[in-house]
């Protein structure tokens, strides 16, 4: 057990190096994620009235954009440099590389919203900082990234994988977004828990699902 | 080129018979509901269409399981055939669904649970046939789509809770006399025969197609192993 941690420590340090030399994933993602609110900014005319609905809505799409960015690029950078081959080389068992490169991928998509999201709440006043709604952007994430990391490794082997990743996993991650932006709609506009909770269950239970069949099925992704 | 086998021409026979006997029995048998008229009897092969749909879903998912478990190129082949049949059954049920809601709910669609819930369910097996179009090694393609179709097929009853959460509109026909105001309705014994029929008639049509286009994809497979060996 010690040594599987420390394997998995392994692959996210590699990662978070090899990220903090050139910062390209970060920034790119950083920068998107930023047009993007701008884009929904004109797009939805978002005023102090419009956004106390829209604002959770708005975040998600920022947020999913941004990731699936992040997503391909982590994934992409493995394959091109033959990075991905030398890893299961390694004398490990092969879900370590999945849970290294999940949970890298889990702390940039997080860095890009602690960064975010104090910008969007001081452009329009929105609070954000209460710890049920922090709670709801971790699980919403978790879940997207688990998804996400296992088809991201699916898709940089196949030929048309620059199209492919958003048109799959839009469709498996959106009992997340849906219940992600209503848990966050009900934090901000200061529902009562009891109304929230069952949305909050359901982002537990789909992450623990798809975290473990995840889990199972990652060796035939990999394998050759 | 291997023959025709002769449970499969059976089974052709039957399923046309009983498409048609359930059509008779849905146009003449079956009473005009008292609330909407001549329009409900777009109901019967409403649910049975989706019923398939979800079937064909069912069966790609565990053929997938199958598939990694043991590698064997036919339960590739029946996973696709399942998903490519249903993807074409689950739009007509869409279809029928929006034909039955004009008059009762008077709009084509609305974004209600159920609906969006189906309309996701579409894109995820239409995302499943882009996969397959876009890899070329045969055994990959195989692993990867047996694994997406796991995925869809273990998403699909998530997405449909978040009904429970949502308020609906969708009626929910059977044992529920509530649902009356929303447009369901309770339905006496012609119309669950009607019903019951029309779902095992259309069960039955499904694995014929499911069988002849299986036995296509060996076909196919002999085909471009000819090409290879010549």
């Amino acid at each position: 057990m010690k040594s599987y941690l420390n394997a998995v420590r392994a692959v996210i340090w590699k990662d978070l190096t090899a990220e903090w030399r050139t910062r390209e994933n970060l920034s790119a993602m950083l920068v998107f994620a930023l047009l993007v609110i701008l884009i929904f900014n004109f797009a939805l005319e978002l005023d102090i009235q419009a956004q106390e609905s829209l604002s959770a809505g708005v975040l998600w799409a920022t947020f999913i954009f941004a990731g699936t960015i992040g997503l391909n690029r982590s994934m992409a950078v493995e394959k091109d440099r033959g990075c991905l081959d030398g890893m299961l080389l390694a004398p490990v068992d092969r879900s370590v590389i999945y849970f290294g490169k999940a949970i890298g991928n889990l702390i940039f998509m997080l860095l890009v919203e602690i960064i975010v999201l104090p910008v969007y709440s001081f452009l329009y006043q929105v609070p954000v900082f209460q710890p049920g709604f922090l709670l709801v952007v971790l699980l919403g994430s978790i879940g997207y990234v688990a998804v996400g990391t296992l088809l991201a490794t699916m898709v940089i082997q196949v030929r048309t994988r620059d199209i492919l990743l958003p048109i799959l996993l839009f469709p498996l991650t959106l009992p997340v977004i849906i219940a992600a932006v209503k848990a966050s709609q009900g934090f901000l506009q200061m529902v009562p828990l009891d109304d929230i909770a069952a949305w909050l269950n359901l982002l537990i239970v789909y992450d623990l699902i798809f975290t473990s069949v995840s889990f199972m099925v990652f060796d035939y992704v990999v394998e050759e | 080129m291997t023959k025709k086998p002769l449970m499969l021409l059976i089974l052709d026979g039957l399923s046309g018979i009983m498409v048609l006997v359930a059509a008779g029995l849905v146009f003449f048998y079956a009473p005009v509901e008292v609330m909407m008229g001549m329009v409900q009897k777009v109901f019967y092969f409403h649910v049975a269409t989706a019923w398939v749909g979800m079937l064909g879903f069912m069966v790609a998912a565990i053929a997938g399981i199958l598939y990694l478990r043991k590698g064997t190129q036919l339960w590739d082949i029946t996973g696709y055939a399942a998903v490519e049949i249903s993807v074409i059954f689950f739009l007509t049920a869409i279809i029928l669904g929006s034909i039955w809601a004009r008059p009762i709910w008077n709009t084509w669609w609305t974004w209600e649970p159920r609906l969006t819930t189906a309309a996701i369910v579409e894109l995820i097996y239409a995302a499943y046939l882009l996969l397959r179009k876009g890899v070329d090694d045969p055994e990959r393609r195989a692993r990867f789509s047996a694994i997406y179709a796991i995925f869809g097929f273990f998403s699909v009853p998530i997405t449909f809770i978040s009904i429970r959460l949502l308020r609906t509109i969708h009626p929910i026909v059977i044992g529920n006399a509530e649902a009356a105001a929303s447009g369901g309705f309770n339905m006496d014994s012609p119309m669950k025969l009607t019903f019951f029929f029309s779902l095992a008639a259309f069960s039955v049509f499904f694995a014929d197609l499911l069988w002849h286009r299986v036995r296509l994809g060996k076909l196919q497979g002999e085909v471009e192993q000819l090409r290879i060996d010549s």
